[in-house]
């Protein structure tokens, strides 16, 4: 455990060096090592987004000079700026990476003005050079084209031709995970359609079981998820004996023969990289963003249950996606409503700002945002 | 299949899955206030069942013996409620939410290191197997504790009609005076009935755990405990009607995600209150002022 | 002998009668009842914290370091004194929820719906006056989250007074109904289209936020609610009203039989509580968030019947109460950090205090010494 050796002489030392230094970090504390903060809005064992963040923050334990705080089911009030505050306050800390989306604004803004030598840095795509202050910034993982491959798969895979979807709630970056999915699966067959079903939260044990029954019992056979745990929606899916693809982090355990593949965070190299340059004092990136093709996103291994054909095909497009640029929203597309929404002619790729404001459900899925 | 069976056909089959946890806690319920006490803290005896049901069932392979722990672990916290609330001047609504409170943080405590593994789970009997439809069987796929629970509310409704004992507890719960008077041990009987019914509470979230979501985390139980309280005076302690009601509210869960595969999602927020929203309803339709609830046991804190 | 003599007799009645009679031990009965109102909480708090520490001992972590850095992250130096100030503001009012009505014998546990429901109010309310001075759009945003709070705990009133259902399920009912709503208006009707990744309302904007006391860096919510507690101790013990609530509450019958209006004290108690309640969900609004959104339901209602318990419904004990629970929840993120416990620690130890607390209420009267001394 990191604080063994901490003895109560130098709480109480801290304690005063704090209340002295005021806003200053309480450097004494840790004098020599780098101290790095990160905050999750859930807990880290989550099998999902949190743990996603857990298992960078893993990595970034075990490099030499760094001191690393964890916090978790840090609430997205007040609490995650007194979060913060204390990190930098009592413990020193002088790199913090508040991990969930409605931690940016307000409350790592206010932080960030009051304590201008500290670096933060938060996982979303919404820092605007010139709006925000400079000693805050955001790193980014697109992992929409992840949705992608894993639709493609499962076009492979599904007999029925159905495809179902759990998703939390229907804002943008889910819509366009829902939307990357279906589009990769009817590049293999142009029939196949996606079930959506909203659960209105981010985490919602029963109704995510729910959900996955109510898809199945569509004559639904492969699912995949936008939930912060993944766990529930995958084991449901196992024990109903279809298939499903996974979702921030490798679900294969809990799915261990219907599992095809899944989309997951990599932010081990992420963090690792801020983390380098802090060490070395060089100035930290303000935007960080990627994908597939800059290793911020991975696709897990294919299960047992991947047929050949399909893993050709994904590889390929993978291959296709690692030298940049590949666009999955082009037009003509329509929504599933009958609109055009992205116009002939005309490709975005997914860095593209357009897309960070989708509100449709494309051709092929069958539900509603609203 | 068309839209309305496959609904038929969905909210039965919630129906059958979410209630369960229902029928459990609400029997339990049911029991402890017909002896004069509401115990509000069976929503922490549901989350510490849980718990204590995936993590036993985890590390010792066996699921039953899972499910024992759990009705042992919500009986140890109907102790603590029932022990407290006997002593004068404890008021037992206040000592349910304090209960409510610690089993809960004593479920997230230890319950930690159970949120990543799976453990194994109970059998389901395949009720289903007559049908070709996937659909049908699958919601047909119905748990043992299912049985068991309407068994316990067969037997209970039993009990208080037929048996000394049953009429003892109603006697507890109906006047102290009258139990006094009869020289009953009204505090070992309210003891008892406390205890035995925060052991039904686990039990249900045992199932929580390992039938259905069949999983262990922080978000397990949704107040369904809470709610199970309002489910007892919408089924006026009477232990059938926990049964009929408790089939109804697990409909009425599975009412939001099965509307949405039809294509009805607007508002899908209020559907998922329509639970909370009959049970108002059913209380107002209900209760009139001046004439109490029928069949309120008349020791209980809620008449003022 | 003469044992009754009639000398003996005028004298005892003379005695009796007299000035002296009143021992000097008896006129420190008052000071003695505070005592008792001050040591058995303590008392409790004290085993709740031994039982804890056999809790800690258990799991191997030290018990003297746990505190320590309960007291660090609370009380220990500014920065953890304003956390925990912070905490305890919204506590304040949504404790006054529960304890107000409590004076009435009721249970109101649904103090969470009104914080949300009053929270969207007053950020619905700022939007048409967008552009007017701050001073109204806040006094707009306060007026219609008092009020919906109040209407949505007056309801639980109101069912109660005039259809018998009980105010502690029906209360808790709609705090989930309101929970339900809240998150359809938010995500709906009012969502504003350019909050895509986390659906709120329009935003009040910055020059309508309500800014921190000064020196400090706590906001408003603080002030409002010391001035409600003090403001509803003197409504409770000091008013017709307020004993009116109290004699309704200690035997509704007898109540009636004087012809108090107890249904309509219901009805006023119940919405005075949730308007404490929907203040505080405005309050949120205008100094943290800016506009309503899902990190609103952040549990304070909850919190609140918590306090309002250990507070035994005084308002005046409400406050240091609040501290007592906001400064463990402040330390709470301190603790987990440092010695690598879950969070749901701080659960554990508010629960073994609750329940110690509670189970103290038994010792009241109890003990001899705190009791009057009869002359006789």
């Amino acid at each position: 455990m990191a604080f063994d050796g901490f003895s109560r002489r130098k709480l109480l030392e801290g304690t005063a060096a704090a209340a002295v230094a005021g806003t200053l970090p309480a450097q004494l504390a840790f004098a020599k090592d780098l101290v790095v903060g990160f905050i999750y809005v859930g807990p880290k064992d989550d099998y999902g987004y949190n743990q996603a963040h857990a298992e960078g923050a893993a990595i970034v334990k075990s490099m030499s000079g760094i001191k690393v705080l964890e916090e978790e089911k840090v609430a997205e009030t007040l609490d995650v700026q007194k979060t913060m505050q204390s990190m930098i306050e009592l413990d020193g800390a002088t790199l913090l990476f508040p991990t969930s989306f409605g931690y940016f604004d307000p409350h790592m803004l206010r932080v960030a003005e009051k304590y201008p030598k500290i670096e933060f840095r938060h996982c979303g795509g919404l820092w605007t050079k010139g709006k925000h202050p400079a000693n805050t910034g955001s790193y980014f993982g697109y992992i929409g084209l992840g949705q992608y491959l894993n639709g493609i798969v499962a076009g492979h895979v599904s007999k029925t031709k159905k495809l179902g979807f759990v998703a939390a709630k229907p804002i943008p970056q889910v819509l366009q995970n829902v939307n990357s999915f279906t589009l990769g699966a009817r590049t293999v067959d142009p029939s196949i359609t996606t079930q959506v079903i909203f659960t209105g939260e981010w985490s919602l044990p029963v109704k995510e079981a729910e959900a996955a029954n109510s898809l199945a019992d569509q004559g639904i056979d492969v699912i995949t998820v936008h939930v912060d745990g993944p766990k529930v929606a995958m084991e449901t899916a196992e024990r109903r004996g279809i298939y499903c693809c996974g979702y921030h982090a490798n679900q294969q355990k809990l799915a261990p023969k219907g599992y095809l593949t899944g989309a997951e965070w990599n932010w081990a190299s992420v963090y690792r990289s801020f983390v380098e340059k802090a060490q070395k004092g060089e100035p930290l990136p303000n935007f960080v963003r990627g994908g597939l093709a800059e290793g911020f996103v991975k696709m897990s291994p294919y299960g047992p249950a991947v047929p050949e054909a399909a893993r050709k095909q994904a590889d390929a497009v993978k291959a296709q996606i690692l030298k940049g640029g590949y666009s999955v929203f082009k037009g003509p597309l329509k929504d599933n409503r009958g609109r055009e929404v992205v116009a002939s002619g005309k490709a975005f790729v997914e860095t593209a700002i357009e897309l960070e404001s989708m509100d449709y459900l494309v051709e092929g899925v069958v539900g509603s945002t609203a | 299949m068309d839209q309305f069976s496959t609904v038929a056909v969905a909210l039965l089959a919630g129906s059958l899955r979410v209630s369960t946890p229902f029928l459990f806690v609400s029997i339990g319920e049911c029991l402890t206030e017909k002896a004069g006490r509401i115990n509000l803290g069976n929503e922490g005896a549901l989350v510490l069942g849980a718990m204590l049901a995936y993590a036993t069932s985890y590390e010792t392979g066996s699921p039953w013996l899972g499910l024992l722990a759990a009705m042992l672990g919500g009986a140890a916290l109907g102790a603590i409620h029932g022990a407290v609330c006997g002593l004068a001047r404890v008021n037992d609504i206040a000592m349910g939410i304090a209960v409510m409170l610690g089993g809960t943080g004593i479920a997230f405590f230890f319950g930690k290191p159970y949120v990543q593994p799976s453990a194994p789970l109970l059998p389901t009997i395949p009720l289903g197997f007559w049908s070709d439809a996937s659909q049908v069987r699958s919601a047909l796929d119905v748990s043992p504790l299912f049985f068991l629970g309407i068994g316990l509310a067969l037997a209970l409704a039993w009990i208080f009609r037929n048996t000394r004992a049953g009429l003892k507890v109603r006697i507890v719960g109906d006047s102290a005076d009258a139990a006094k008077a009869m020289g009953l041990p009204i505090g070992r009987i309210r003891l008892l009935s406390t205890v035995i019914g925060s052991g039904l509470a686990g039990t249900g979230g045992a199932f929580l755990s390992l039938c259905y979501p069949a999983s262990w985390n922080e978000g397990l139980s949704s107040g369904q405990g809470l709610v199970a309280v309002a489910l007892v005076v919408f089924a006026r302690w009477n232990p059938l009607n926990c049964i009929y009601a408790a089939l109804l509210f697990g409909a009425a869960g599975a009412l939001g995600p099965s509307l949405q595969t039809i294509g009805i999602s607007k508002g899908y927020y209020l559907f998922y209150a329509a639970p909370y929203v009959l049970t108002l309803v059913m209380m107002i339709l209900t209760v009139t002022p001046g004439r109490s609830l029928r069949g309120m046991p008349g020791e209980l804190s809620l008449v003022r | 002998m003469v044992v009754f003599s009639a000398v003996a007799d005028r004298d005892a009645e003379a005695y009796v009668q007299s000035p002296a009679a009143e021992s000097a031990l008896d006129r420190s009965y008052p000071l003695r009842r505070a005592l008792e109102a001050l040591l058995v909480p303590l008392m409790a708090l004290v085993l709740a914290a031994g039982a804890f520490s056999l809790f800690l001992l258990f799991l191997e972590k030290s018990p003297v370091d746990f505190f320590a850095l309960v007291w660090r992250g609370a009380f220990g130096n500014w920065f953890s004194f304003q956390n925990t100030l912070q905490r305890a503001a919204p506590l304040l009012l949504t404790a006054l929820c529960v304890a107000l009505p409590a004076h009435l014998g009721l249970v109101v546990i649904g103090g969470e719906g009104a914080v949300v429901l009053g929270g969207l109010a007053g950020a619905a309310a700022a939007l048409p006056f967008l552009g007017a001075p701050p001073v109204i759009v806040q006094l707009a945003m306060g007026l219609a989250g008092v009020m919906a709070g109040a209407a949505w705990i007056g309801l639980a009133g109101w069912l109660r007074a005039r259809r018998g259902i009980n105010e502690t399920i029906s209360s808790l009912l709609l705090a989930y109904v309101a929970l339900a709503v809240f998150n359809h208006i938010v995500e709906g009707p009012l969502r504003d289209p350019l909050s895509l990744n986390k659906p709120s309302t329009a935003p009040i904007g910055d020059v309508n936020m309500l800014a921190t006391l000064p020196g400090t860096d706590v906001h408003p919510g603080l002030a409002f609610g010391i001035i409600a507690c003090l403001a509803f101790w003197v409504l409770i013990y000091r008013t017709s009203f307020g004993f009116s609530c109290c004699v309704t509450g200690g035997n509704i019958r007898a109540a009636k039989l004087q012809g108090l209006p107890v249904a309509r004290l219901i009805i006023i108690a119940c919405a005075l509580g949730g308007a404490c309640a929907g203040l505080a969900g405005v309050i949120e609004v205008a100094a943290v968030h800016g506009n309503a959104n899902a990190s609103l339901a952040a549990g304070y209602g909850y919190s609140g019947i918590l306090i309002a318990f250990l507070a035994r419904h005084n308002p005046l004990a409400i406050m240091p109460m609040a501290l007592l629970v906001g400064g463990i929840t402040a330390s709470g993120g301190l603790v987990q950090r440092r010695l690598n416990v879950p969070d749901a620690t701080v659960l554990v130890l508010q629960g073994m205090i609750f329940l110690s607390i509670l189970t103290s209420e038994t010792f009241y009267g109890r003990m001899r010494w705190f009791q009057p001394r009869g002359a006789v």
